[in-house]
């Protein structure tokens, strides 16, 4: 049982952080528990979905069909990311002049809701599909010891919750002026690692061959599968050997967001205003 | 939206331009039954890009997993998986079943 909830809960650690992420990220925005709800459920389908069709993606692509799947839904979650963090720079700042001025519940609006919500869904299908398998397997085994491994396994999703929850609340302790530059922040890093993530898909379906060369090891220091490893590796892409395309990968999608971020600021310009009347 | 498409579009050319053709490679064959795989050590050429060609004759899906190879690769039941290996430096690398790693272990030795 301890087993099953361990495995279980290494897979939906990731998820339940990028979920905490976004639930963070749009404080405040009406709509956005129904649109995050929405992407949970459409993920947690879709897992459903990969993990029943398993056999038939991974015999695409000469049998790269898994990792071309995996490399295209996170280069669609980068480029989801990387769409919110532009937008925001653009209309973030009077979003933020707004909440405060009010001090309530600031429209959506046009505001890219749909853009999180699929990230949402496709990092709980990514981590779901694997755990739907894990459980799957155990579940048609049988027997008492498999209601128990089942058991675990639904324990370490309740722990992914809880996860989802400590970053949630963790990041609502940054003051409000601050928590939109924060989480810009991590939206980027988040994105930056999907897209060496994307990478390393890639160069396992035999694709993208150049680059391939371990550029360092710090796996003496944290290896990238422990606990701590994982969060780091959701968080900011951690790897603990990366290869110098992943690097790449890594330093163009940072610098990519970066400027396109200044860019929509520089269509926006900053108005000043003076602090709302108490 | 039109702006996406447009990217997406891009994205697309640009991965066709730079995705060559599969190289040949070295390939071995690994079984995994009973949640055990055989041969458990594999030996493979040091600095050349090979592959391991994973059969699951057990019922259940598998997940190959190592984190020094940097491959997770999950095989269903009854399939047959391909897991591609970039050039290695000489050494050990332990991999595992990940659903069932009491009993699937192994290691990929470069030498």
């Amino acid at each position: 049982m301890l087993a099953s909830l361990l495995i279980v809960f290494r897979e939906v650690i990731e998820a339940g952080l990028i979920v905490g992420i976004v639930l963070a990220a749009t404080k405040g925005v009406a709509g956005r528990g129904w649109w995050v709800s929405v992407g949970v459920a459409a993920g947690v389908l879709g897992a459903g979905f990969v993990a029943g069709f398993a056999g038939e993606i991974a015999g695409l692509f000469q049998g790269s069909g898994q990792e071309i799947f995996d490399a295209t839904i996170l280069l669609f979650a980068v480029l989801m990311l990387t769409w919110h963090n532009v937008w925001m720079a653009g209309h973030g700042r009077a979003m933020a002049r707004e909440m405060k001025a009010v001090g309530a519940q600031v429209q959506a609006g046009e505001r890219p809701l749909t853009a999180l919500a699929v990230v949402v869904g496709i990092a709980v299908l990514r981590e779901g599909s694997e755990v739907v398998l894990f459980l799957y397997g155990i579940a048609s085994q049988g027997g008492t010891s498999a209601t128990a491994m089942v058991a675990g396994g639904a324990l370490g999703v309740a722990a992914g919750a809880a996860v989802t929850a400590l970053m949630y609340f963790g990041l609502l302790a940054i003051p409000a002026h601050r928590l939109f530059s924060v989480t810009a922040g991590l939206i980027t890093l988040l994105a930056a690692g999907m897209a060496a993530q994307a990478v390393l898909f890639l160069q396992q379906g035999g694709y993208l061959e150049f680059l391939t060369r371990t550029v360092w090891d710090t796996s003496w220091l944290l290896k990238q599968d422990s606990i701590p490893g994982r969060l780091l590796h959701t968080l900011v892409g951690y790897s603990d050997s990366p290869n110098g395309a992943q690097l790449v990968a890594y330093a163009a999608t940072i610098l990519a967001i970066v400027i396109l971020m200044r860019f929509e600021q520089t269509r926006h310009p900053r108005v000043r205003v003076a602090a709302p009347a108490a | 939206m039109n702006r996406l498409v447009h990217l997406l579009a891009g994205a697309a050319v640009a991965a066709a331009l730079c995705f060559p053709a599969l190289a040949e490679n070295t390939s071995i064959p690994l079984t995994l039954k009973d949640h055990k795989f055989s041969p458990a050590e594999i030996h493979l050429k040091a600095n050349a890009p090979s592959e391991i060609l994973l059969s699951n004759q057990d019922s259940t899906a598998e997940e190959f997993d190592s984190s020094s190879l940097h491959v997770e690769k999950v095989v269903p039941g009854g399939e047959k998986g391909v897991v591609r290996l970039r050039p290695l430096a000489p050494g050990r690398y332990p991999f595992m079943g990940e659903y069932h790693s009491s009993t699937a272990q192994g290691v990929v030795i470069a030498e």
